[in-house]
């Protein structure tokens, strides 16, 4: 749609309908020392100019270009194929503002009614909305979720799902009565005889992140059978690329399923924008947040796409509504279905495999290192966690001079001086992995 | 609009039908008419308290989800389960086969405050 400004005719007629003679009169209100401040802004600069100094600071930046890098933790380096952003730089998916009119937005609304498939299927779930902001805040309206459908209030998260993603959840749900308790870790991954005797009818859900924060998939038998005795709900927080070669959440069981889109072709972008899925049973779909496309026919019999079950939404439920979202991440949804369509079925595995193998391989490498012990011998992913004789910052700080970022070392994300996460994607070559293994080897030997 | 002799009403639109020592209710003709195609009915739990004036349903239809009040205190006895696979039933017969819940009511009293058809034909004429 094309932006026609007023004219300065039009302007007049409305100032004289509302008896205001120019436009300045609206403001009279304001005190006149707080209208046109002085602002201290630089002298400016010609075209050329600037273009120097964007590129003197752009160079001040180094991206993974420059360095060699081995840290996951909710953000994964990606093969992405150069056609993701063909489609996505469309002006007419790049510019388009909550684009959900049935009547002009056939495009989009089909293209979100893919994704939600798309999603379910991954998951092993029967129904997907059209996204959230991101993973940290899907795993915490999914925890809303379960406690509306449970009618209770007490939620079993792990300690094991990623710090940030833990105080999330902490936020969203301050304010409202609720019993929030955490499942200490034990050696890497939950203490199933904690989880155990918290686990009790009293509990809404059951919060897990799979693999976790340390790479290690928790054992799922430690809650499978209490989770439905309990009547609460197991909501599962997975990296979409692993369910390429981990069992999806809602084939093993679990009623809600969320997690980061950004593994699935978003570019890292410093943190963002990402987006978040989120998955459930067809049963509780009625409780489900967000945007959710449904498809349909119009009077002539054809197939059209519809924004669908509003009435759990804001806009129509007010203050009762499953929740505040009341947008999805289109553009990154966007991106994330064309990598999935780009990838198939086959491609998925031979990512997820890719992955799989190249961590492994690495892991053995540096575990072999005297001194270096993974912290679990639990089955692994793309990411594993080893203690390091010696402070693993100091270790990283080397490493980072020989040009390789070796994984996530800071205490606090790690809460300890010698953990270290290390994360493998199939954007690593052999040689790669082999180098940074030799200088890690040096590193800790000295 | 129909407006059964037999039963009491609210304000809110909604009916209850004496059976027993137990009140049966379900919401109006009007209501239902207002309400348009109903696709959802979410009902509470057997044996959960309610409180007269407050929400004890949700009707969903294709434009709105609207509150459904209690018109007495006390414990659902029984919900009308069959909404599930026919929320129909409560737009085609809001009387009989689109009943919602059946409460024990805790206080018979509170029955004695509701409107007869009479009176809720003149409420629905004023609004």
């Amino acid at each position: 749609m094309p932006y026609t400004p007023q004219t300065p005719d039009d302007i007049q007629e409305m100032l004289s309908t509302i008896g205001v003679s120019q436009v300045d009169d609206l403001f009279n209100e304001l005190p006149a020392a707080l209208l046109n401040p002085e602002i201290e802004l630089p002298t400016p600069l010609a075209e050329q100019e600037i273009r120097e100094e964007m590129a003197r600071l752009g160079d001040k930046n180094r991206t993974l270009d420059f360095y060699l890098s081995f840290i996951g933790g909710g953000a994964y380096d990606r093969i992405r194929p150069s056609l993701i952003d063909t489609i996505t730089s469309r002006a007419e998916f790049a510019t388009s503002y909550t684009p959900y009119q049935a009547e002009v937005s056939q495009g989009t609304l089909q293209f979100i009614f893919e994704f939600q498939s798309m999603i379910a299927a991954l998951t092993g779930l029967e129904a997907a909305n059209a996204s959230m902001y991101d993973g940290a805040s899907a795993l915490a309206e999914a925890a809303l979720m379960a406690m509306r459908i449970t009618r209770k209030n007490k939620v079993l998260y792990a300690a094991t799902i990623h710090p940030r993603w833990k105080e999330t959840i902490r936020t969203y749900l301050e304010g409202i009565e609720t019993e929030l308790v955490e499942v200490p870790e034990r050696d890497g991954i939950l203490d199933s005889r904690f989880l155990h005797d918290h686990l009790d009818d009293q509990t809404a859900a059951f919060l897990v992140q799979q693999p976790n924060f340390w790479g290690f998939l928790e054992d799922v038998s430690a809650w499978r059978e209490a989770i439905g005795n309990a009547r609460a709900l197991w909501v599962q927080a997975s990296d979409p690329v692993s369910l390429g070669v981990v069992s999806p959440p809602g084939t093993l069981g679990a009623d809600i399923a969320v997690g980061e889109l950004q593994s699935l072709g978003l570019p890292l972008s410093f943190g963002g924008p990402y987006a978040g899925y989120f998955a459930c049973k067809q049963k509780y779909v009625r409780q489900i947040p967000g945007r959710v496309v449904g498809k349909t026919t119009d009077l002539e019999g054809k197939t059209g796409y519809v924004l669908t079950l509003q009435t759990r939404e804001q806009h129509i439920r007010r203050d009762k509504a499953t929740s505040n979202i009341c947008t999805n991440q289109s553009l990154c949804a966007l991106g994330a279905t064309l990598y999935l369509s780009l990838m198939g079925a086959t491609g998925m595995r031979e990512v997820a495999r890719q992955n799989h193998d190249k961590a492994h391989y690495l892991a053995e490498r540096m575990a072999a290192v005297p001194g270096v012990n993974l912290i679990s011998s639990r089955p692994f992913f793309n990411e594993f966690t080893l203690q390091l004789p010696l402070p693993a910052s100091e270790v990283a700080k080397k490493m980072k001079n020989a040009g390789i970022l070796v994984g996530i070392h800071q205490a606090i994300w790690t809460g300890s001086e010698d953990r270290l996460v290390v994360c493998a994607t199939e954007t690593k070559k052999k040689q790669d992995l082999d180098r940074m293994a030799d200088v890690f080897a040096q590193t800790i030997q000295g | 609009m129909s407006i059964p002799e037999n039963l009491r009403y609210t304000e809110s639109h909604e009916w209850v039908r004496e059976d027993g020592g137990e009140s049966v209710i379900g919401i109006t003709d009007f209501a239902q008419h207002e309400l348009t195609d109903i696709v959802f009915v979410d009902l509470p739990e057997v044996d959960s308290e309610v409180e007269a004036k407050k929400a004890c349903c949700v009707v969903e239809s294709t434009k709105i989800a609207a509150d459904i009040y209690a018109p007495v205190s006390g414990k659902i006895v029984a919900v009308n389960e069959e909404l599930n696979d026919h929320p129909e039933w409560v737009n085609e017969s809001p009387y009989e086969k689109g009943w919602l819940v059946r409460i024990a009511p805790s206080d018979k009293s509170e029955l004695d405050t509701l409107m007869n058809a009479a009176d809720y034909q003149s409420h629905l004429d004023s609004e």
